[in-house]
Formats: structure tokens, sequence, C-alpha cells
């Protein structure tokens, strides 16, 4: 029977060893308690003694070496014994890091011992069921709340990223950025303030969007109001219209919500208004802006007097508007004047749009895709086209009961679409 | 040698191979440990008792079950002289769930309640005063108990072991100061850190104070009777110096560049195992038969010990918090 | 209910407690016929004779070593080291002994020791007398850290600390020693470790304190409302070991603000472990950092004004809380 003999643990930090000098030769006896060999260790020289007795059968390491903690530096057995095939193995793992060691054997508490007595820790609380905060308040972290107070950005309905829902600063970064294009702003520009004050880097149109849209988050308080209006019957209506006409006359699904919330504001004058502290400023005009996307922005111009105006000569003034607005040849009050935006992003397949109001506007209507959808009609399940609209309106101009009011009125006139032709 | 004599037959063939067996199960119990060192099942600091073996027999050998001891960190000796179970000792060692402090303690923080084992002290001199304590608590509850308070002469510089001699003396208190003196604090040889003798300070408290051979286990043995009777008639403290040696270092990284081999070998002449043995065979207690039982039981049990500590569980990590505080139990 | 000083009520506690458990025994330094240092134990001598009421050399290392090892053979001492100035030379027998020796033992060994020590600063005792370190036994795991503001507290926490059975480091500011306050006189009168106690209802900012510094939060806490309109909750931890952080969280989730006031030095203080446990817990209740209102970062100086001039006042806490009310 043969014995390891390996480098030795001396002291608590020790980690390897040098051979200085092995006390014993190849085939010399060896007492258990003897010294065998003296070895370095970065502290000071240690002597090695032996844990059995026997032969010094095999020297595995000479002297010089430096050799890891653990690992087998020579063989003792017995004197006729043959050598062993005793290589250099891999030292015992001396751990580096706080590596806890894998032992399946662990005694852990028995299921009928006494619970284990509480400590007081700081640990994090737990994350609320649906990372509802418990008492309404919105988990934000500081800077995002700092960055999204200083741009005026409501973020009481954004969706945080972070742990339980904790809206983080790239969060709010990323709905800022993308606020805009759901609302468009009325971007009039005035070089000479705005520049004064200009963060490098933005366009002016850029400059406007952000002011306006934060000045708008910051004064008007918003609720919002979301429906699903069945197109069907207004895709059938449009399709006779457009049978005939000449591609100037060609009405769009954004002509028809035009003209649906022309008349609605008719008959609901107070989304045609705009707050003011003195009191509501009332519109004799409808004035409905189209938000149209550019490259560097947008913009919302206004389709003037709609309340005066046929479907078909909306349709019209719409496209030359929009051509118009591409072209930056818009008039001063197709920019200023506007009483009632629409922004409609059906075009990119968006199913809701929450707009951010048009100051000093009271209101805009976000319009969504229309979307083939299995609805209930007549207790069966039929595919209708769908459109997904959303109010944003200004709490200190109309309540939510007169926001639902205005939005069944559209939502009428839409999926009774005779009354568009008048 | 009077001394020898005496003991030797009162104490008889019996009890004097019990001694011989408790010597030598510590040596080889310490020289198995430090194996278990150099191939990392043992960690930490690891300080051996190899050659104080006499102190730790004599002295555990003439106390009652009923007595508490609290000694310093080179303290498996006298946990396996005070009749610990060596399997658990070892497994403590190995930090194992199974070891006398559950794996918490380790080689310096041995305990068993149930023995008057009440722990191996790590930070020097820290235990004196807790022996007074517990020797004044065995006086006002009128028991019968005493302290014994196991310490090394690095101890002495301490200002709690002046404290605690003072207050011993002060308040009677049935406690057994006993020093091992093995000449060195660490590495710096006793006389060059104390200005004195070491039973001088007990003297200078009105404590009276003995010097023994502590190579000698029925020296020991002898001066702790007279310091157990001193204490159980109330009539307070009493100090024992034991003189000593340790044959390995410091601990298990000492380079022992402050000694000589030839120091080492010379006590090891004195060895408190071959004196006994002489005593033994010389009164015709032991023949070299039952010597050998003896080796091999002692090599029995060390193996048995070293293999139920490899083979005991490490505590759960669950346990971690355990034992922060004691709480009543709930429900 | 009777009226008593905080020093009246900690000798009823005593008295109490030595009477119901024979096994209690006092030691210290002038316990006995000088009667305290503060004046505690006075009488007790006469009362429990001088097997219970010992005398102790100026030793205070050994003394709490003495107390541990009494402990540890069944009795259940409490060792007054007069103030905590002096605890620090027997700091290696708390923490290395009284604290760890159930953990260390594996759950064989208890220490049930009640350490009392009076603490704090403004009474131009210069540098060396005036620690307010109830932080620094909380730091350790194993410990028991209690520091009554009250009269009742003194003595519902005192009684309770000697139905504990691990080593109970009692701190006494000695402000406190004088207030005056209404005590239940009933023997069976305890305050539950780990309770916090609210002291002050409000909605605007949470005002946290312990020991002594629990009347500078009470009179800011006037002040505030009567000067500024702002309605602060004032929270008295009573002990530090175990803490009560629920209600200290629970109350930031109303108010949104934190101030701490204590008495310990800033940096490393313990104010610093409960903004940090405010931080983890509360973090999203958060309107303002918590701030710290504590003792500044010197040796208390022996002169009168800039002694006070260190140590936290109200006006302190009141600046404090308006600066998170500032724009």
């Amino acid at each position: 029977m043969s014995f390891e003999v390996t480098m030795p643990q001396m002291g608590a930090d020790m980690t390897e060893g040098t051979i200085v000098k092995w006390l014993k030769s190849v085939g010399d006896n060896v007492n258990r308690g003897e010294m065998i060999a003296e070895i370095e260790t970065d502290k000071a020289n240690v002597e090695l003694e032996a844990f059995e007795s026997g032969t010094l059968l095999k020297v595995i390491a000479e002297e010089g070496e430096v050799v890891p903690v653990g690992e087998v530096i020579a063989v003792l057995g017995a004197a006729n014994e043959a050598t062993p095939e005793i290589d250099r193995k891999p030292p015992a793992v001396t751990p580096a890091r706080r590596e806890i060691e894998p032992e399946v054997k662990a005694a852990s508490h028995a299921p009928a011992a006494a619970p284990a007595e509480t400590t007081v820790s700081a640990v994090a609380e737990q994350p609320h069921a649906g990372g509802a905060p418990e008492d309404g308040r919105i988990r934000i972290s500081p800077v995002a709340r700092k960055i999204a107070g200083d741009a005026g950005f409501d973020y009481s309905n954004l969706q945080g990223t972070g742990p339980d829902g904790r809206i983080l600063r790239r969060d709010v970064e990323a709905a800022i950025a993308k606020a805009p294009a759901s609302s468009p702003a009325t971007a009039a520009p005035r070089p000479a303030t705005a520049t004064a004050s200009a963060p490098a880097g933005l366009s002016k149109m850029r400059q406007a969007i952000a002011r306006r849209m934060a000045q708008s988050k910051a004064s008007a308080p918003h609720y919002y109001l979301t429906l699903d209006i069945d197109m069907t019957a207004a895709l059938e209506f449009r399709a006779q219209i457009n049978a005939n006409a000449t591609d100037e006359q060609r009405v769009s699904i954004n002509d028809l919500i035009v003209k649906a919330c022309a008349i609605a504001l008719e008959r609901r004058p107070k989304f045609n208004a705009e707050f003011a502290e003195s009191g509501l400023q009332m519109h004799d005009r409808v004035n409905v802006c189209i938000g149209i996307a550019l490259d560097d922005g947008l913009i919302a111009p206004a389709v003037m007097d709609c309340q005066a105006k046929s479907l078909g000569r909306i349709a019209i003034e719409t496209k030359d508007l929009v051509n118009r607005a591409k072209a930056g040849r818009l008039r001063a009050d197709e920019y200023s004047d506007g009483t009632f935006t629409i922004t409609n992003l059906g075009a990119y397949g968006v199913e809701t749009l929450i707009g951010i109001i048009n100051p000093p506007q009271a209101a805009i209507l976000g319009v969504g895709s229309v979307m083939p959808k299995p609805i209930v009609k007549d207790n069966a399940v039929v595919i209708r086209q769908v459109m997904k609209v959303a109010l944003s309106a200004d709490h200190r101009v109309t309540d939510g009961a007169e926001g639902a009011g205005f939005i069944k009125e559209i939502q009428n006139l839409l999926e009774a679409p005779a009354a568009l032709a008048l | 040698m009077t001394t020898e004599t005496t003991a030797r037959e009162t104490l008889g063939a019996e009890r004097l191979g019990m001694f011989l067996y408790q010597m030598m199960l510590i040596r080889r119990f310490e020289e198995k440990c430090g194996e278990l060192y150099t191939k990392g099942k043992v960690r930490g600091f690891l300080h051996l008792y190899t050659g104080q073996e006499a102190c730790a027999v004599g002295m555990m050998a003439t106390l009652d079950e009923h007595d508490k001891i609290v000694t310093h960190y080179r303290d498996h000796g006298h946990a396996l002289a005070r009749g610990l179970d060596p399997n658990r000792v070892m497994a403590e060692l190995c930090g194992k769930a199974t070891g006398v402090s559950g794996g918490r303690g380790g080689s310096m923080h041995l305990y068993d309640v149930s023995k008057g084992f009440l722990g191996g002290y790590a930070i020097v001199a820290a235990h004196l005063p807790l022996a007074v304590g517990l020797g004044m608590a065995a006086r006002m509850k009128k028991e019968d108990s005493l302290a014994l308070c196991v310490f090394g002469d690095g101890s002495v510089g301490e200002g709690e072991f002046h404290e605690s001699l003072n207050m011993s003396v002060l308040w009677k208190t049935p406690t057994i100061f006993f020093c091992e003196n093995n000449l060195y604090g660490m590495g710096v040889p006793f006389k060059e850190s104390l200005s004195t003798e070491i039973p001088k300070l007990a003297a200078a408290y009105n404590m009276p104070a003995v010097s023994v051979d502590g190579m000698d286990v029925l020296a020991v043995y002898e001066a702790m009777q007279k310091a157990v009777a001193h204490c159980r008639a109330g009539n307070g403290p009493y100090f024992i110096e034991a003189m000593t040696y340790r044959y390995r270092g410091h601990s298990m990284s000492d380079p022992e560049l402050y000694r000589l081999k030839d120091e080492v070998d010379q006590y090891r002449k004195q060895d408190c195992i071959d004196r006994l043995k002489a005593t033994m065979q010389t009164a015709g207690y032991l023949s070299e038969a039952q010597f050998h039982e003896l080796t091999e039981r002692v090599e029995q049990v060390v193996h048995d010990a070293a293999e139920f500590a490899e083979n005991s569980p490490q505590p759960g990590l669950d346990t971690l918090f355990d034992h922060l505080t004691k709480e009543p139990a709930h429900g | 209910m009777v009226e008593m000083r905080m020093r009246d009520a900690l000798r009823e506690a005593l008295r109490e407690e030595m009477i119901r458990d024979e096994t209690i025994f006092l030691m210290g330094e002038d316990i006995g016929a000088y009667g305290g240092s503060y004046a505690v134990t006075k009488g007790l001598l006469e009362e429990f004779g001088e097997e219970r009421v010992i005398d102790t050399p100026i030793a205070e290392s050994g003394i709490v070593g003495v107390g541990i090892g009494a402990a540890m053979g069944g009795l259940h001492p409490m060792v007054e080291l007069m103030t905590i100035n002096f605890s620090f030379l027997a700091l290696d027998q708390i923490v290395n002994s009284a604290a760890k020796l159930h953990h260390m033992s594996n759950g064989q060994i208890h220490v049930p020791l009640v350490i009392r020590m009076a603490s704090g600063g403004g009474s131009q005792l210069g540098a060396t007398h005036s620690h307010s370190l109830e932080g620094l036994y909380a730091h350790f795991p194993g410990l028991k850290v209690v520091c009554p503001s009250s009269s009742a507290d003194a003595k519902g926490l005192l009684k309770r600390a000697f139905r504990d059975q691990n080593t109970v480091i009692f701190i006494e500011h000695t402000a406190n020693y004088t207030l005056k306050g209404e005590v239940p006189d009933d023997p069976d009168y305890l305050v539950e470790f780990g309770v916090a106690n609210v002291l002050r209802e409000g909605s605007d900012v949470t005002i946290v304190g312990y020991s002594g510094s629990v009347h500078q939060a009470m009179r800011a806490a006037e002040m505030l409302e009567t000067q500024e309109e702002i309605s602060a909750e004032v929270i008295d931890l009573r002990t530090l070991r175990p803490l009560d952080m629920d209600t200290v969280i629970a109350s930031v989730k109303k108010t949104n603000r934190a101030v701490i006031v204590e008495d310990d030095w800033l940096f490393g203080g313990f104010g610093g472990e409960l903004s940090a446990q405010i931080m983890e817990r509360a973090f999203d209740w958060l309107d303002a950092p918590v701030a710290r209102v504590s003792c500044k970062d010197v040796p208390l100086p022996y002169n009168r004004n800039l002694e006070f001039a260190a140590l936290p006042s109200e006006e302190d806490v009141v600046e404090a809380v308006l600066r998170m009310f500032k724009e």
C-alpha cells in the first residue's frame, strides 16, 4: 500500500510552496513523524513530516520546484513495492474566491425544528402583485422623475421597465421622444427666442414640439376615453362615393373622420373651445387640424371652417393641405387657428393612439388602424372592420361624461355614415 | 520523587492507565490534526497541544462533573481530557455540523455544556474574568462546583489577568487559575515579556500559588488536588503555574525561528508520556503488550474520529442565522 | 400611573425585577454606598444587601467579564459601567464574548446579562466623557441595544431586559435622567423590544430619533406645525437591536420624507444605517433624499457654545425639514 505525500497546507493563507530540500532519498526508510522535506512558503521555511511510515518510493517534485498546495510531491510505500504510476495530479481545490464548496450532505433544519429566529434584515420590499403600487404612488426613479418634470411630461400612464415596473430614465426619455409623434404641435417658428435658449442639435421644429407638448401636459390635465368604432358601413359608404370620383375628390377614411368630428363639434361646442382663466372661450369656426408626419417632426395644420364644408370639399382641401405642408407653404392661420385636432396613425398599423392635446385646444382625437376583428353582433360572432379611437380632453373644459357623449357622437356618425354626405 | 510515589500509590494501575491512555490519545489526535491541516481538511488557525498533555490530563482528573472549565485556544487537549467525544471534536475542526460547536466554532472555540466545558477562548486572557464570574455564580447559588481557568504565560501581561485575580480574591470565588507556562507567548520568551515570576503575581493579590512540573502528570494532579480542596472549602481562588513545553510551533505556519532544535529535543527527553510509562513499568503496572494495546486503541479512536469527521455533513446554509440570539420557543 | 424622573423609573425597574427574580444581582463602580454615579441604584444596597449589590474595582473589562461568567453560571447579572465612555475598556468582552458565545457554541451557551451605561453630550464634560455610541453596539450581531427616551419606556424596557436571555446593552442618555413622566406602577409593565413608538402622527415628514434625540425631534415637530404648517410624524426607535424598521418604513411611505436625528456622529453613524434601509425599502416613496441631523464630525469640545454648535438642535431639524420642502 502506498501513500501520497502532498504539498502541505502550512498556514491559513498558503497557496503554494517550494521544495527547498529533500531530507530523504528514494529507497530510504521513513518513520511516521520524521521530517522528509524542507518546504519554503511565502512566510517561512518549514519542515514536512511523514504522516505514515514506509519507504520513499518516488520523488515527484524536484528541489527548487514551486508546487501548489495539495499536489502530490512524493510517494511512500513498502520497500518491495513497485513504484506506482503516479504523476502530477491537479491539486485539491483551494478556494481562491469565496465559493461555497458543493456538498451533497448538508445538515439542514429538520422540518419539525423550531422556526428560525427572526432577524431584522434590510431586504428589498416584496413587489406588490401586479406591480401596482399599493397607495397609487407611481414607482419612478429620481432621475426619471426629474427628466419628466423638466420636460413637462406626464408619466402617470407610462409603464416602467425597471424592477417592479419602476419607470427608469430610459423609459421617460423614450416616451418623451415618441410623444410628439402621437400629438401634433403647431410649429410656429419663433427663431429669435428659440435660438437664444435652444439646446444644441435640436431643429426648430423639434424645439417647438418639445415646448408645446410639455406646455400642454404641464397645464392641461388630460383625461382619456377610448372606443371601438365599427367602420364596416363607413368603408362601404366610402367605396360607393369613390366609385365615380376623380383622384382629387377621392375620400379617405380620415376625411370621413374629419367630417364626423366637424358635425360632432358643432353639436357639442365645448370640445371646440379653449380654456382661459377668465372662462371658456368658444369658437364659432370649426377648424380641424390634421397631424402630418414630416421628415424632421410633424405639423398639424387646420382644415378651416369644416362646419360649412361638404365631405368632398374636405377631401379636396385636405389633399391640398398635406401637399403644401410637405412643401412648407402653409398659411399662418392654418398654423395658428385650429380648434380641434385629429391625429391618425392608421396608415402605420397602430391599434391605439392616445394623443397629447394641441394647445390651446380642448381635445384631440387619436385614431388607430381599421382592423378586421371578431365582434359579437346579434348573439353571433362576426368579422367587422374595427377602428379604435381615443379622445384626450382637457379636464378644465369638459368632464368625462361629456367626453363620452362627444366620442359616442362620432361613433354614431361613422357607424351610420349617411349623415356624412350632407 | 515523593510526589510521584504518593500519587502513584493513591491512583493505582487503572487510573494511571487512564492517564496514559488520555495523554497518548491527545498526542495522536494532535498529530492527526496536523496531518489533516496540511491536507486542507482542517483550516483556519490550528494550535497543537503536543508536549503539554500532562497538564490537561492531570488537571481534569481532579474535577467533578459539575465543575466548569474555560480555557485558551490551544484547547483540544483539555476537551479530550474532559471527556468530549473525539469524533465530535475532530468534526468541529473540520467544520462539520456534527462538531461540538456545530461547525461554527472551529479549533479555537470548542464547547460542550453537558460536560461543563464552556469553551476555548481565542482572545488572550478574555476568559479569566469569566472564570471569576462562574465561580461567583457557584458561590451565590451555594453550589459546590468550582471554575477552572486554563491560560498560557502570554496572558499575564493582559489587564484582565490582574483584574480577574484581584476580584477573585476580593470576592473569594472558587476559581482555579491554571497557567500553562510553555515558555513562549507565540515566539517571545515569557522572561522577556514579564518583569517578575508568574506565581509572584498571584501572591501579590494574596492568592495561594504554586509552580509545578507540567510535564509530570502526577505532579499536576497533586497540585490540582490541593487547589480543588482549597476552593471547595470556600477559601477562594488558587493559582497553579505548570512549567511545560509545546513540541510544535505556535500554530501551523510557525517557522520556529525563536528557538533551537536542541531545546525541543531536550524537552522531548522529559516527555510526559515516556515518563508515566516508565513509572508504571517500574511499578509493574504496565507490560509491553498492554502498552501496545493502548497504542492500537488510540490509533483506532483517532482513525475513527478522522473518518467520522470526513463523513459528516457540512452545516446547511439555511442554518446560517441560527443562534444569533436566544429567543423563547414560538407557539 | 405615577409621575417620576427617569432615574427613579430605572430604580423602580431594578427593584421590582430583583424582588421578582433572585438570580438578578447588580455590580458596578460605585453602585453601592455611593448610590450610583447617576443615583439610579440609590438605596438598593440597603434593601438587597451586599451579596446582590456589589461595588467593584474600577476594571470595566474585568467586571463585564465577571458578569458574562456569572450569566453563564446561571445568574442574571446587571453590570453598570457608569458611562458609555468607559465601556470601550470592556469592548472585547462585550463584542467577543457576550455577543458571540451563543452563536459560536451552536446555541449551547447564552449570556443573560444587562449592561447599563449613561451616554450623551451636552454637559460640558469634554470629548472623552460625551459619547453617544448606541449605534456602535447596534453594529454587533448577537447584542440587543436599548435606549429609552422617557420614564415609562425606561422602566418597561429595563424590566423587559431582565426577561431576555441575551446580553442587553441598556443605554441611558444623561439628559433624560431628570425628565419627568407618567409611569405605570404595574409590576408586570413591560415594553417589548423591537417596537418603535410613534410619538406624534403627521403626514408630511417622518422624523426618527432615539434616546436623547427624540426630544429634539419632538420640539422640531411642534415648531414645524406652528410656524410652517408642516405636519411631522415623530418615531422613537426605543431599541436599535432589534430594530423596528417596519414602523419607520410605513411612516415614510405615508409622508414620503425622512429625517433622522441622533447625537451620534454623522460619519458612519447609526443614521447611515437607517438611511440605507429607508432607501432600500422605500425608494419609490421618497420625495427627497433622507436627511440626517447628527453630531458634527468633531470630538465634543468643552466650551459651551462650541459644544452646542456641534450637537444637533431642534432648529437643525427644522432646517433639514424645510430644505426638503424648498422648490
